[in-house]
């Protein structure tokens, strides 16, 4: 193959807000996801078992995390000569400097990324998802179709249509309607944010959609509107598989959880389709005599002396004896003293918990501050923050980002409350 | 430490190390779960910033070269230096296998040659430990010495290991004064560690001498016979160390890293152990799962009990298993209700439903690469 049939784009720059202190400091494909892996792994490692070499990864949101996870590109072998992974972030043209307006406006803002490698079709992905897909059997539905554009869909229960993009198709499957969030929705087929065009035609509609000032740029909203109103040739290729948009607390905590189940609904353990990212340097991980996990995943560079249930355990977290770690997500190098019990708890990167303490107690109270986030239960630490000796802390707790054992106004945080850097108590 | 290079001496086989040795070389023996024994020397030559690094090398290396690659892994992959391996060749000049060590290097005087590197660091590539050489670069321009050699006070060997080992002896200001290889009756209990510093110029020139002699071995042929004519000094080292050179002795290492402490000495101060990478997925434990004491690396899916044992990358432990003081190489499967005990599995190993083996305290029982029990 002399020249690049398809290239890859992955939108990689939204904040996802909704997963709370998660994202304060990191996009969200840069997110911790599965024990080892950064939720961008997963369209990343789908694209080189895909067999596409070049993928443009474009940033926006705190890229530092992310521009540091994919690096050159070696973890999936995509440290090449030609083609290769190439960060786009925004950039000063000759006069001003532009933020990425939208989704199409990212794109519209590196054609000539594109155009230098001229490839015949592009595919768009999102960096935020978790599944398994091969874009090469998309891309010959697409020629097979000779679309102009084909969208990745996944049928959804009815009762959850209204949330998502959803596509009429005709019996073929070319899409003839395309509804934003419908309230009554015609079909269950729900957009899964990947697009393969046929770069010619995507190339013209961004052109025109930049001229449009009405338009919010956006390849929901605006360019596959307007591909179906000018009678383009789009087409629906639809998915069966585990897919999930782990944008809420609620959603990642879930699917988390999906991993540990004794056949899961999403095997990392395929061979064939292996997710890759950067490898921990580190040795097996070791359980102490008295430790004793179950039903839980577990990474290298662990020391486990305590008790693990049903959690998911990144790499050289250190548990100490007679504590109890259930239903929770511990991610890298996190530490937690002894006689603790931690329960349906998500703590972040480098937060040191001390000895006799607990974490997710008592009733379920939703946040005060922020209970459209952090209401199902689940408390959330930030990363690099201390959880004092002898603290107590209940549900739809959230511990900012780099809260040290003076922020805590009292040991005893109730359900629903807040400790924050520097914060005040009342 | 841009003023010395690395040779990795791996070429020999060992019979004492049994169905392990019998498919690689002994530097290639999986070890602690993901390693394999080379990566200890690679690594601490890395992490002491030798970026220059010849592997010699000859019995069964295709698992050692496989295991190595580009040396991208160690950062070896470079312009400047990085990996090279040489395993034996034909020519004019050259008489293919190498005979000896001396032999070896002296195979391959054009790589020592085109080097610039002041001095050369030698060592075995089958030792399990952690060190920095530059401070024994310091010590060794510091002697003012012609030769210096690693050695460790090995008393908490057993007695019958120290027979496999160069046992030294040395005088107040740690001069050699003896040197005996392999001795069926050890002096005392101050083991050579197979690591040697000197300028690359005089190795050179000892290697030339050694072969013009019609000799081939670098430790009796050179390091004996020049303990009087050069100054040869020893180089205490303390820490944990162990040579995987017998079954025991590797059997007893495993064993060994399950110690916390031993553990941190080896990966935690001082700098990374490398190791290639796999991209497994994490380790998994199912309902049943009830391990203690162990080491488990990533792939593995355990649903059996697992106590004082070592699991390497992929190893599945089916219902019912018990496995005990054992050690499971990459991608064995362990069927339900089968049981274990002081084994050593090597890789892709199947035990059936229903099995039971069960070797000796000190003398594990081995089950060689791809056995179905």
């Amino acid at each position: 193959m002399s020249k690049t049939e398809m290239i890859a784009l992955l939108l990689a720059g939204g904040q996802g807000s909704r997963l709370g202190v998660l994202t304060k400091n990191v996009a969200k494909p840069a997110v911790s996801y599965g024990g080892k892996y950064r939720i961008i792994d997963f369209s990343l490692s789908n694209c080189i078992n895909s067999g596409i070499q070049t993928v443009g990864v474009l940033t926006q949101y705190q890229p530092l995390e992310l521009n540091a996870h994919i690096g050159i590109g070696k973890p999936w072998d995509l440290d090449r000569m030609n083609g290769g992974v190439t960060i786009l972030s925004p950039y000063l043209k000759e006069e001003v400097g532009e933020w990425y307006k939208g989704t199409a406006n990212a794109v519209y803002q590196n054609i000539h990324f594109v155009d230098k490698i001229s490839p015949e079709y592009v595919v768009i992905l999102s960096g935020d998802h978790i599944y398994k897909m091969d874009y090469s059997i998309m891309l010959e539905e697409h020629k097979k179709n000779n679309a102009d554009a084909t969208i990745s869909v996944i049928d959804v229960p009815v009762d959850e249509a209204s949330r998502y993009g959803i596509m009429n198709t005709d019996q073929k499957g070319r899409i003839i309607e395309f509804e934003e969030k419908p309230k009554n929705p015609k079909s269950t087929l729900a957009s899964m944010g990947i697009y393969i065009f046929t770069w010619e035609v995507l190339r013209e509609y961004l052109l025109k959609d930049n001229e449009d000032t009405q338009s919010e740029n956006d390849f929901g909203k605006n360019i596959i509107p307007s591909m179906l109103k000018d009678g383009k040739n789009l087409w629906a290729y639809q998915f069966s598989g585990y897919w999930r948009d782990v944008g809420t607390i609620q959603a990642f905590w879930e699917s988390n959880m999906d991993l540990i189940q004794r056949v899961p609904i999403f095997n990392l353990f395929d061979p064939t389709w292996r997710i890759f990212t950067p490898n921990p340097i580190k040795p097996a991980h070791y359980i102490g005599p008295n430790g004793n996990v179950k039903t839980s995943i577990v990474t290298e560079g662990c020391m486990i002396y305590g008790v693990v249930r049903n959690s998911v355990i990144f790499p050289g977290v250190f548990i100490d004896e007679n504590t109890v770690v259930e239903d929770s997500i511990v991610m890298t190098n996190s530490k937690i003293g002894a006689n603790s019990y931690i329960h349906k708890s998500i703590l972040s990167e480098n937060v040191i918990v001390g000895n006799d303490v607990k974490i997710g107690v008592g009733e379920s109270v939703p946040n005060d501050i922020k209970p459209s986030i952090y209401y199902c239960g689940i408390t959330v630490i930030g990363e690099s923050s201390y959880v004092p000796d002898e603290a107590q802390l209940g549900k739809n707790v959230v511990i900012d980002r780099f809260v040290t054992t003076d922020d805590y106004c009292s040991l005893h945080v109730p359900s629903g409350k807040s400790v924050f850097k520097g914060g005040v108590c009342d | 430490m841009k003023n010395a290079m690395g040779i990795i001496l791996t070429g020999g086989n060992n019979g004492r190390m049994k169905e392990l040795s019998s498919i690689r070389a002994t530097a290639a023996v999986p070890v602690g779960g993901k390693y394999r024994a080379i990566d200890f020397i690679l690594s601490n030559m890395v992490n002491s910033g030798i970026t220059n690094i010849g592997v010699l090398t000859q019995y069964n290396f295709r698992s050692l070269m496989d295991h190595l690659g580009t040396g991208k892994e160690w950062d070896l992959d470079r312009k400047n230096g990085g990996l090279f391996i040489f395993p034996p060749y034909l020519s004019d000049d050259s008489s293919g296998w190498y005979k000896g060590t001396a032999d070896a290097m002296y195979n391959n005087l054009t790589y020592l040659r085109r080097s610039s590197q002041e001095y050369v660091i030698v060592s075995v590539g089958n030792s399990i430990f952690k060190m920095n050489f530059e401070e024994m670069v310091d010590y060794h321009i510091d002697k003012d010495a012609d030769i210096t050699i690693a050695y460790r006070d090995m008393s908490d060997l057993y007695h019958e290991d120290l027979a496999l080992l160069g046992i030294v002896s040395v005088d107040k200001d740690h001069r050699i004064i003896d040197f005996e290889e392999k001795p069926l009756r050890p002096k005392g209990t101050l083991g050579s560690m197979g690591i040697y510093i000197m300028r690359r110029e005089l190795l050179i020139d000892l290697l030339e001498e050694c072969i013009a002699h019609g000799n081939y071995d670098f430790v009796k042929d050179v390091l004996i016979k020049k303990l009087n004519s050069l100054r040869i000094y020893g180089y205490k080292f303390n820490s944990y160390w162990r040579s995987v050179s017998s079954i025991k002795m590797y059997y007893r290492c495993n064993m060994e890293l399950l110690d916390p402490d031993v553990c941190c000495q080896l990966f935690v101060d001082g700098g990374k152990i490398y190791a290639k990478v796999k991209d497994e997925p994490p380790a998994k434990y199912n309902d049943e799962a009830e391990v203690t004491n162990s080491i488990i690396a990533d792939g593995c899916i355990v649903e059996g009990s697992v106590e004082n044992s070592v699991l390497f990358r992929g190893v599945t432990v089916k219902k019912g298993a018990v496995i005990k003081n054992s050690i499971i190489m990459q991608g064995s499967v362990i069927e339900n209700g089968a049981s274990l005990q002081n084994a050593v599995l090597d890789k892709n190993v199947l035990i059936t439903e229903g099995k039971n083996l069960t070797g000796d305290q000190e003398w594990p029982i081995i089950v060689g690469r791809k056995t179905i029990v």
